[in-house]
């Protein structure tokens, strides 16, 4: 039987694919894990709003503005509070101090969305699309003048040491490498994760969201004030785009550069649909597209051997650049169909008028 | 309704978008100074946008490179204004502009020695059919899946950049050179008409214009676009095919943005190193919803992003501002459109058409099934 398929050479690929990825697994998972993170981070956004009927497509930006923030916070604060790392997280009290200020900022950015979408009830993909443009333009203009300094940021997070006891236990130590092995951000995802599922299907402020992103005349109906719950979810939502804007530059990386989201907080509300509008789906759907960053890294570090690794040395190295845009294409296309968002999802709620 | 009437209702919204970003603009560069060097100037923002303005209209020189900056940018403004007639919200203008030069270079190095009568053309065509191919992924997706273009086209830019340095690093690449650069296209590069730059985009991208008023506004198949564009229930009614419509309109967005890169690439930089690139794209979006779709809108408002792209390099060098003020001058702009229905009412502004009721579809079919 082996033989009969390793003669087919296309099938014989696939399976010396599987086979290496299968080998690989423990070490690439802590790396999609943490490509993962503001990618779940924009997802969990998407789902806040959208849950609550308001289509958030300005995510990226909300993103790069709490990483342009959380950098250059870090800049002016590191001199006057110090950026000592402390034995918790590599934590400094400018690095938190930074983090706390990128969350405002996004919490900032998502209530003009909030404002534009519920209030001036502009059309919400463009209200979004210029919070996008609005911040690229923004961030570039300010670190094109920051950067003529050059200046030195707070540092960044570091990863938590999980016991060897833990990590070195035969067959399943390395799923304790991946989840504990990370950053303070990457961990609170895992945590804000789990509490938002609760909190969204089992609680009555789930429940309240969901009415209003149902069928907001009804949530009205029953006492519910639909505006301001809109609005306390967007700016919720704006806390999630924030963390995973901060993980960017303040956890993956020490830095911030131009545009440095590429694109991850579009690829999160493509995680949102794919993982159906829930919290769990949605970081699910993360980790499947951040799986082709994994994948990447792991074939240009450790190159399988034999006819795959012929064949993937052929491809040009920009392929794997693509790939994680290309997986997120393919697979929402095969799933959007069948994924069926809130029903009030992107319309402005018009209050009926008094008599 | 008088001409002025008309003219004012359509105006006062734009004008007052741009009066606010000059103003915003110049509390940026005050407060940004005055944040980074301690010092405060006032004086600043006047000479940067006196700059800005000298550098985009000061002389015949730089007026014809503000029209051959606003020749791509009016491309790239027609194709996303033709999406929105559509009902679609064409983010992809920027890779579809990538794959247009990326297409245009392609064939333009294979017929460098050609005549230029044969190389311009078929280099150009090359574009169009590049970006078309670019757009028509995302419409056949849309048509077929349901999958939002505003995902899809983003992802595409993505594949865009990544392509176009798989190409420029491997077979364009000329051999020896010092960093990934393709060939110059010769005989395919786009004749000079004006000046040291002007090239013959100068005069089909005004063509183009006329095209697109007319395709819109004088053909049945205009007709179609803006119907289900506006109400794609009421086409289906009227045995139109939202599903064939989606798909063209994708494809005519995408030749027109890689028509934008094509004269880009034919008519300026005539060979693509690997750091390639643009902001054509977006500001294309923001062209397009300044000039509220319309043929002329779009024209004016190109020409408004041209002389601002053009003129801040000006900026830069005489001001100190960087040129990258243009992108909060842009994101001012759009801030200012999206909200004047409130600030219209708010002050009691009288006869303005306020709003981007043009667009005002786009997240009516977000998240929703396979079209019919």
């Amino acid at each position: 039987m082996d033989q009969f398929l390793y003669s087919i050479p296309i099938i014989g690929i696939v399976f010396e694919l599987v086979g290496y990825l299968i080998h690989v697994l423990p070490d690439i998972s802590p790396i999609i894990l943490r490509a993962a993170t503001p990618i779940a981070f924009a997802a969990l956004c998407g789902v806040m709003c959208e849950r609550a009927g308001v289509v958030n497509i300005g995510i990226e930006g909300t993103m790069l503005v709490s990483a342009f923030v959380g950098w250059t916070a870090g800049v002016y604060l590191a001199p006057v509070l110090g950026s000592d790392p402390t034995f918790f997280f590599g934590a400094s009290p400018a690095l938190i101090g930074a983090l706390v200020l990128a969350l405002l900022a996004g919490v900032l950015v998502s209530s003009v969305h909030a404002w534009l979408s519920i209030s001036v009830k502009a059309d919400q993909i463009i209200s979004g699309t210029i919070i996008n443009i609005a911040a690229f333009g923004v961030t570039g203009y300010l670190i094109a003048l920051l950067s003529q300094s050059s200046p030195t940021g707070a540092g960044q997070f570091k990863q938590f040491q999980p016991p060897d006891v833990l990590t070195s236990l035969p067959g399943i130590g390395w799923i304790f490498e991946t989840l504990l092995n990370q950053g303070p951000l990457t961990i609170s995802l895992l945590v804000i994760m789990v509490l938002f599922q609760i909190w969204l299907f089992r609680t009555r402020w789930g429940l309240r969201v969901r009415a209003v992103g149902e069928h907001p005349r009804a949530a009205e109906t029953v006492g519910i004030d639909v505006i301001r719950l809109r609005y306390r979810n967007v700016m919720l939502g704006g806390i999630l785009a924030g963390l995973g804007g901060a993980y960017l530059s303040m956890e993956g990386t020490a830095q911030f550069q131009q545009e440095m989201t590429a694109g991850r907080g579009f690829i999160g509300l493509a995680a949102m649909i794919v993982g159906r509008w829930t919290p769990l789906g949605a970081f699910g759907a993360a980790l499947l597209f951040a799986s082709a960053t994994g994948i990447s890294q792991s074939i240009l570090i450790a190159p399988p051997p034999g006819q795959l690794g012929d064949v993937l040395h052929a491809l040009p190295p920009q392929f794997f650049d693509a790939l994680p845009y290309l997986v997120t294409i393919i697979i929402l296309a095969g799933v959007v169909g069948r994924s069926i968002p809130p029903a009030a999802d992107g319309q402005p709620y018009e209050r009926e008028a008094a008599h | 309704m008088s001409v002025v009437q008309r003219t004012w209702s359509l105006l006062a919204v734009p004008l007052i978008a741009i009066v606010m970003s000059v103003v915003v603009g110049s509390i940026v560069i005050i407060a940004s100074e005055w944040l980074v060097s301690g010092e405060l100037q006032p004086g600043l923002a006047v000479d940067a946008f006196t700059a800005l303005v000298v550098g985009a209209v000061g002389n015949e020189r730089v007026i014809v490179d503000t029209l051959v900056t606003t020749v791509p940018l009016l491309l790239g403004g027609l194709s996303v204004g033709l999406a929105f007639k559509g009902g679609l919200f064409n983010i992809g203008a920027q890779g579809q502009f990538l794959m247009g030069a990326l297409g245009s270079v392609i064939v333009g190095v294979q017929l460098r020695e050609a005549p230029a009568l044969v190389a311009i053309p078929a280099a150009l065509a090359a574009g169009m059919l590049f970006g078309l191919a670019w757009g028509f992924i995302p419409g056949f997706l849309k048509a077929t899946s349901g999958a939002h273009e505003v995902v899809t086209t983003i992802m595409l830019n993505y594949v865009a950049l990544a392509v176009l340095a798989a190409a420029v690093n491997g077979p364009l690449n000329v051999e020896g050179s010092a960093s990934p650069i393709t060939p110059d296209v010769g005989n395919a590069a786009l004749p000079i008409i004006v000046g040291t730059d002007g090239h013959l985009g100068l005069i089909y991208a005004p063509l183009m214009v006329l095209v697109y008023g007319f395709l819109l506004f004088r053909t049945t198949r205009g007709f179609e676009i803006r119907v289900v564009g506006s109400n794609p229930d009421a086409a289906r009614y009227a045995g139109m095919s939202p599903r064939r419509l989606i798909i063209w309109t994708m494809c005519a967005a995408g030749l027109l943005a890689g028509l934008a890169g094509a004269t880009d690439l034919l008519g300026t930089t005539h060979q693509m190193a690997s750091s390639y690139g643009t902001t054509v794209g977006f500001d294309a979006i923001a062209i397009a919803l300044l000039g509220r779709t319309s043929p002329i809108g779009i024209l004016l408002s190109a020409l408004l992003f041209g002389a601002m792209r053009t003129g801040s390099a000006q900026m830069q060098i005489a001001a100190g501002v960087p040129a990258e003020l243009v992108g909060v001058l842009q994101a001012t702009i759009l801030f200012f459109l999206v909200a004047s229905p409130v600030i219209v009412r708010r002050f009691g502004i009288r006869g303005a058409k306020a709003g981007l009721e043009e667009a005002a579809t786009i997240t009516g079919t977000y998240g929703s099934e396979a079209v019919r």
